[in-house]
């Protein structure tokens, strides 16, 4: 069992009033909140070893160097990679994935195939549509069904010897789906694709094991598993990242530089040009310690019974539509009030101090699937409580009472 | 004719009633609600304001030198923001919209729509309306 009263008070945001009212923040799919444990090593960072690392020879600079390699070993257990090279620590999801469609821009062919899923967030469609404008491969996408599942039998057709990339998130960010990445990962590699899991929405709820996985590319940010913006992971199996060329040229992804050639560094600083997000990275590690020390397992269970309260809940509402209604999910509950547009229900529950999200979760396929404009999502975390679930249930109530 | 800045204080001296915020919010629902629609012919992709939350449309015709609009949006609240820029800024000279100014939005306890994370709010509806009075006002000779 959580002891909720305890973790709520690692978190100091969560004793904030919002319009007058105790904030219930059901927003931890687009970032999760921050606990002082991170807090304070951010602040310790800035108050005593702050200097650039892997260069300086003096004391500061070696203290936050090796507290950023620590941090990254921290990311490799936690990941159970085969190698730290293997964690290359990035801006964040967005970035990793960008990394890694700009180098496969110098592999693929003409007429090669990659795959994504209709569940994908936008960062996931967007750069491999680049990726297919730059190289004449074709994107091709694994249908949904109307519980927000994917079409394993169409995905297995799609694949072929011509598919060279499969893109899916673990996790969809707009419905809360657990995907079979397993089952993925495993027919991608029968037809000798590679693939990439974005790991966004998986990380605070699962501790995925890349060699397990056997996943060729897994990614994720930092700030939706309670650290900070700005600093994310790219884990790479090393025989792909020694495949693929730098991303970005600079000081520190280099070997010998002259006018002439230059020869890129070693794993992971071939892919780490310059100063990178060095207090990021060490409360990256802070904040997996953190959420290790409470236990995945207890993590997800709670979880679990937060998600099945709010469903029970919700659907006590008339009128009231849930999108995303798989067996296998997450703490994301998106749902429409029938006839009222998400954008009302939203700004409503902001003056009532609750903090959800709305619109279309830079997922648009999936509204346009559903036939929707968007949906108003409540997506939970393990410091959320049930009395706060029952604040959602009265504000959506009034909302619906004001707006219909 | 009313000027731009009387209806503005009217409307100030309206908001200055409600007690509380839901009141404020009920009375703009109820604006939303009563908006006159727009003709569907107008309901066009070229009159959408885009942007990522809600959808609006918004429509311009000008009589002898008297410009008017006609909006709407698939969202409720946002349909009540609309009325009451229709109600300030609509059956006027263009110039007169050109020249007014918004500062009534913080007074009437609406700023929170100014934010640009709203990005269908306030800002861009009134930039919006401010456009069409500026194309309008080069056809008056």
């Amino acid at each position: 069992m959580l002891d909720i009263n305890k973790i709520r008070k690692d978190f100091p945001i969560l004793q904030r009033k919002v319009n007058g009212k105790p904030l219930v923040y059901f927003d931890n799919a687009a970032t999760s909140q921050t606990p002082q444990q991170v807090i304070d090593v951010i602040v310790d960072y800035y108050s005593n070893y702050n200097a650039n690392i892997h260069r300086g020879v003096h004391t500061l600079s070696q203290e936050a160097t090796d507290k950023y390699e620590a941090a990254r070993n921290t990311i490799q257990k936690h990941f159970n990679a085969k190698h730290s090279y293997e964690i290359i620590l990035t801006a964040g999801t967005t970035e990793s994935i960008n990394l890694v469609a700009s180098g496969f821009a110098s592999i693929l062919k003409k007429e090669d195939e990659i795959i994504v899923s209709a569940l994908e967030h936008h960062s996931n469609i967007v750069p491999w549509q680049m990726l297919c404008e730059k190289t004449g491969a074709i994107l091709k996408v694994i249908p949904m069904n109307q519980e927000g599942e994917l079409e394993m039998d169409s995905y297995t057709e799609l694949l072929s010897d011509k598919t060279k990339l499969v893109f899916v998130n673990h996790i969809s960010n707009a419905l809360g789906t657990i995907n079979p990445i397993e089952l993925i990962i495993e027919q991608a590699h029968n037809v000798g694709a590679a693939v990439l899991i974005d790991g966004a929405q998986a990380c605070p709820h699962v501790k995925p094991d890349v060699q397990a996985l056997d996943v060729d590319f897994y990614v994720t940010s930092a700030h939706k598993i309670c650290g900070p913006t700005g600093v994310g992971m790219l884990y790479g199996k090393e025989e792909w990242l020694t495949k693929l060329p730098p991303y970005q040229g600079g000081g520190e992804m280099i070997d010998q530089v002259s006018f002439e050639k230059t020869t890129y560094a070693g794993l992971p600083h071939k892919f780490e040009a310059g100063t990178p997000n060095i207090c990021g990275g060490i409360a990256f590690g802070a904040a997996l310690d953190y959420m290790n020390a409470i236990g995945f397992d207890k993590i997800a269970n709670y979880e679990n019974e937060l998600l099945a309260y709010g469903t029970k809940r919700l659907l006590e509402i008339e009128g009231l539509k849930i999108y995303g209604t798989s067996k296998n999910k997450t703490s994301v509950i998106s749902f429409n009030l029938q006839g009222i547009h998400p954008y009302d229900v939203g700004t409503l529950l902001d003056k009532m101090g609750i903090a959800v999200r709305t619109g279309h979760h830079c997922a648009q396929p999936i509204m346009t699937f559903y036939n929707i404009p968007g949906t108003v999502r409540a997506s939970f975390a393990f410091y959320n409580t049930k009395e706060e679930i029952d604040a959602l249930i009265e504000g959506v109530k009034k909302a619906k009472m004001m707006l219909s | 004719m009313q000027s731009i800045q009387e209806i503005q204080d009217e409307i100030i001296e309206e908001f200055a009633m409600f007690e509380d915020w839901e009141e404020r919010y009920q009375y703009m629902i109820d604006l939303g609600k009563n908006l006159p629609l727009i003709e569907n012919q107008f309901k066009t992709e070229d009159n959408i304001i885009k942007g990522c939350q809600s959808k609006v449309w918004v429509h311009a015709e000008m009589n002898e030198d008297i410009l008017s609009f006609s909006a709407d949006s698939d969202a409720i609240i946002t349909k009540g923001i609309i009325a009451i820029l229709i109600r300030a800024f609509s059956n006027q000279h263009p110039k007169n919209i050109i020249e007014a100014n918004t500062d009534f939005i913080d007074k009437v306890g609406l700023k929170e729509h100014l934010s640009p994370t709203r990005a269908n709010g306030l800002v861009s509806m009134i930039k919006q309306l401010k456009m069409y009075a500026i194309a309008y006002q080069t056809q008056i000779k």
